[in-house]
């Protein structure tokens, strides 16, 4: 794991004593609200529904337990008891008051964390493949390149009032476990055919109103190139992206208005004169940077654990859990485990105190002391030998977090919607509540098999739904909560939007409508290997029009 | 026809409140001032110098209806939930605990 240097902590406890100032005044009324919700939003403090929000940054989503132990710390001295993890890989609090944010500050600072840039229009939290540096299938390890482009962007004075926020993604593997194809900038970490590292670039995807899918601006872009380059990236958007609508603000409006081959040239053209200068990466600071995300050094070679096939055989629960939640591991007889934070009925990415203390005990005895967020709302433990299967397991059983489903029906993105966002129009929490508990059945889920449903209560797109297989967009509708269906969608490498289905759905009809979709899906498919979203890209949208609305 | 009640959130904890009677404020709905529409812009005005006096945040002013106990009801479906004081899902330990009830239900 990446360690503070001095200058890291001398920055980031400046920054708290600088906050607390700030609360301290703007309580005792020195200091207005316009005054300080741009200062109180560069430290990530919201003013939600019902109370303050806090995001905490959890860089590439990587932490140690001593860091997931002081998350749930502060779910408990400050809040309510839990937390929600985001689909940045960050996590939010609910409840947090404004006086006492400062003190939680304090305490997450002491084990290097914080919430700086976690909101605001710069550059934010970077985000990475969830199984980086453990995955069998990954060319390297990308989370150096995020903690070098998080250096780079931490207060880079040039972007930190950006037309709008901007948010960079890495992938090291083909299989795109990032989303990088819906970002402002996605990075996928390659090698050329000379074995040299570099970086695939994409520029100008993202959600939101205006969904679009990334363009690709240059195939190979040496791995030493990748500061002047975001940096060039960064400049034309500055520079050109729009700040008379907040709405068509984002690099993907600029590149749309502008064409893919344009803002190409232009960064290229920007590129030519600064690549030679102080941005250009020297390899000995990759590979310090590189030392410290280097596996552990007792992580070693196994072979097939052969007490983990006696509890496969023994135990079809268990057997189930093994098959969806664990994904190949780079090192044999390793495997790196999905903590599904989507129990039937529950609110997606909500974990307690007392979850996450477990999860860190589970991280510090049997997987090296690594826990990793997924964009998908769910933790993740990197590194775990398969013979320490059925102790996790068991572990994690006992406090309600071995639902076998990742990747299923039931392991849905929802926003925090209408039940705690400002900008919500409807709720997306009881609606993946009421979904999840309609596939309860974990045969019915393994039968249906790969199926990402993702639920957001606005047009902002924070539940993803335009890269759902079935995506869920909240409404209001003459006072009513009214949900729309897109179908198709994807984030990973085959990035898609969905294409809306038909009219929408009221809040007694959208789960119907759901498992309709579902059902049609079952009976059409060619055979159980033939996923929904293949299915839906061979049949197309009549099948399932009909099934919903009685006309293709 | 609707009345109108003025709600805001609280500076230092940042949670819902509404204006009172006494022109005060207040974490109970009920407690709220119901307001006759020619009386909202003398009560916005003062909740507006609440905000400027640094004791609430952002104070707007909302629909409501009356229900037969006299206490409001807000009209939209974002500010039922607010006036309610939390989401309207269960969450953190009583989430878990009610999930157990449920399973146990289910045998």
């Amino acid at each position: 794991m990446y360690r503070y240097d001095e200058f890291d902590h001398e920055f980031v406890t400046a920054r708290v004593a600088q906050f607390r100032d700030q609360v301290g005044r703007r309580v005792s009324g020195e200091l207005t609200e316009d005054q300080f919700k741009p200062l109180r939003l560069m430290n990530g403090v919201y003013l939600q529904l019902h109370a303050y929000m806090l995001r905490v940054a959890v860089p590439y989503g990587t932490m140690n337990s001593r860091q997931l132990r002081m998350l749930a710390h502060i779910a408990r001295k400050y809040d309510r008891g839990y937390g929600h993890f985001t689909t940045r890989q960050n996590i939010q609090f609910n409840w947090p008051k404004l006086s006492e944010i400062p003190d939680a500050l304090a305490d997450l600072a002491s084990v290097e964390m914080h919430a700086i840039q976690t909101s605001g229009n710069c550059i934010r939290n970077v985000t990475a493949d969830h199984f980086a540096g453990a995955a069998a299938d990954e060319v390297a390890d990308p989370r150096p390149y995020a903690e070098i482009l998080r250096q780079w962007s931490s207060l880079h004075p040039e972007f930190v009032f950006l037309p709008r926020k901007f948010k960079v993604a890495v992938t090291g593997a083909e299989r795109d476990r990032a989303a990088i194809q819906v970002h402002d900038i996605g990075l996928h970490l390659k090698k050329d055919e000379n074995g040299r590292l570099g970086f695939a670039v994409y520029i100008g995807g993202g959600q939101g109103r205006t969904p679009m899918i990334a363009k690709k601006i240059r195939d190979f872009l040496p791995e030493e190139d990748l500061l002047s380059y975001s940096e060039a990236i960064l400049r034309v958007y500055n520079l050109n992206g729009r700040r008379d609508n907040k709405y068509k603000a984002r690099i993907k409006i600029l590149v749309h208005e502008t064409g893919a081959d344009e803002i190409s040239r232009q960064v290229e053209e920007e590129w030519e004169r600064i690549r030679h200068g102080a941005l250009k990466l020297p390899q000995g600071e990759v590979e310090r940077i590189r030392e410290y995300f280097a596996a552990p050094a007792t992580l070693k070679a196994l072979p097939p654990s052969a007490a983990l096939a006696v509890e496969r055989a023994r135990d079809p629960e268990f057997d189930a859990w093994v098959e969806r939640n664990t994904h190949p591991h780079h090192v044999a007889g390793h495997v790196s485990v999905t903590i599904s934070l989507k129990a039937i009925g529950s609110t997606p990415g909500d974990a307690t105190a007392e979850q996450m203390d477990a999860v860190a005990d589970i991280a510090e005895r049997l997987a090296f002391d690594e826990i990793r967020v997924s964009h998908e709302q769910n933790l993740i433990l990197p590194h775990v030998a398969e013979d320490d299967l059925r102790a996790i397991y068991d572990g994690l059983a006992a406090i309600g977090l071995a639902t076998a489903n990742a990747g299923l029906v039931t392991d849905i993105i929802a926003c925090p919607g209408l039940d705690y966002c400002a900008l919500a129009n409807a709720r997306s929490i009881p609606v993946a509540q009421r979904i999840s508990q309609r596939f309860g059945a974990i045969e019915r889920q393994r039968d249906i098999g790969d199926l990402k449903i993702k639920i957001s209560g606005c047009i902002n797109a924070c539940g993803h739904h335009h890269v759902g297989h079935i995506g869920i967009l909240g409404v209001e509708k003459k006072g009513e909560e009214f949900y729309q269906i897109s179908l198709g969608g994807s984030g990973d490498e085959d990035a898609a939007i969905g294409e809306i289905i038909g009219r929408g759905f009221s809040t007694e009809e959208i789960v119907d409508a759901v498992e309709t979709l579902v059902d049609t899906y079952i009976a059409k498919r060619e055979s159980r290997d033939e996923t929904f979203l293949a299915a839906y890209r061979r049949l197309g949208q009549g099948p399932f029009k009909e099934a919903l609305y009685g006309t293709p | 026809m609707t009345d109108k009640l003025i709600t805001a959130n609280h500076l230092a904890d940042g949670l819902v409140v509404f204006l009172t009677a006494a022109g005060g404020w207040s974490y109970r709905l009920a407690d709220a001032r119901v307001i006759p529409d020619a009386e909202l812009d003398v009560a916005l005005a003062h909740a507006k110098a609440q905000h400027e006096a640094q004791i609430v945040v952002d104070p707007y002013e909302i629909e409501a209806t009356v229900d037969a106990d006299g206490v409001p009801v807000p009209v939209r479906l974002r500010e039922k939930i607010r006036a309610a004081g939390g989401p309207t899902v269960a969450y953190g330990e009583a989430e878990l605990a009610g999930r157990a009830v449920l399973l146990n239900q289910a045998g």
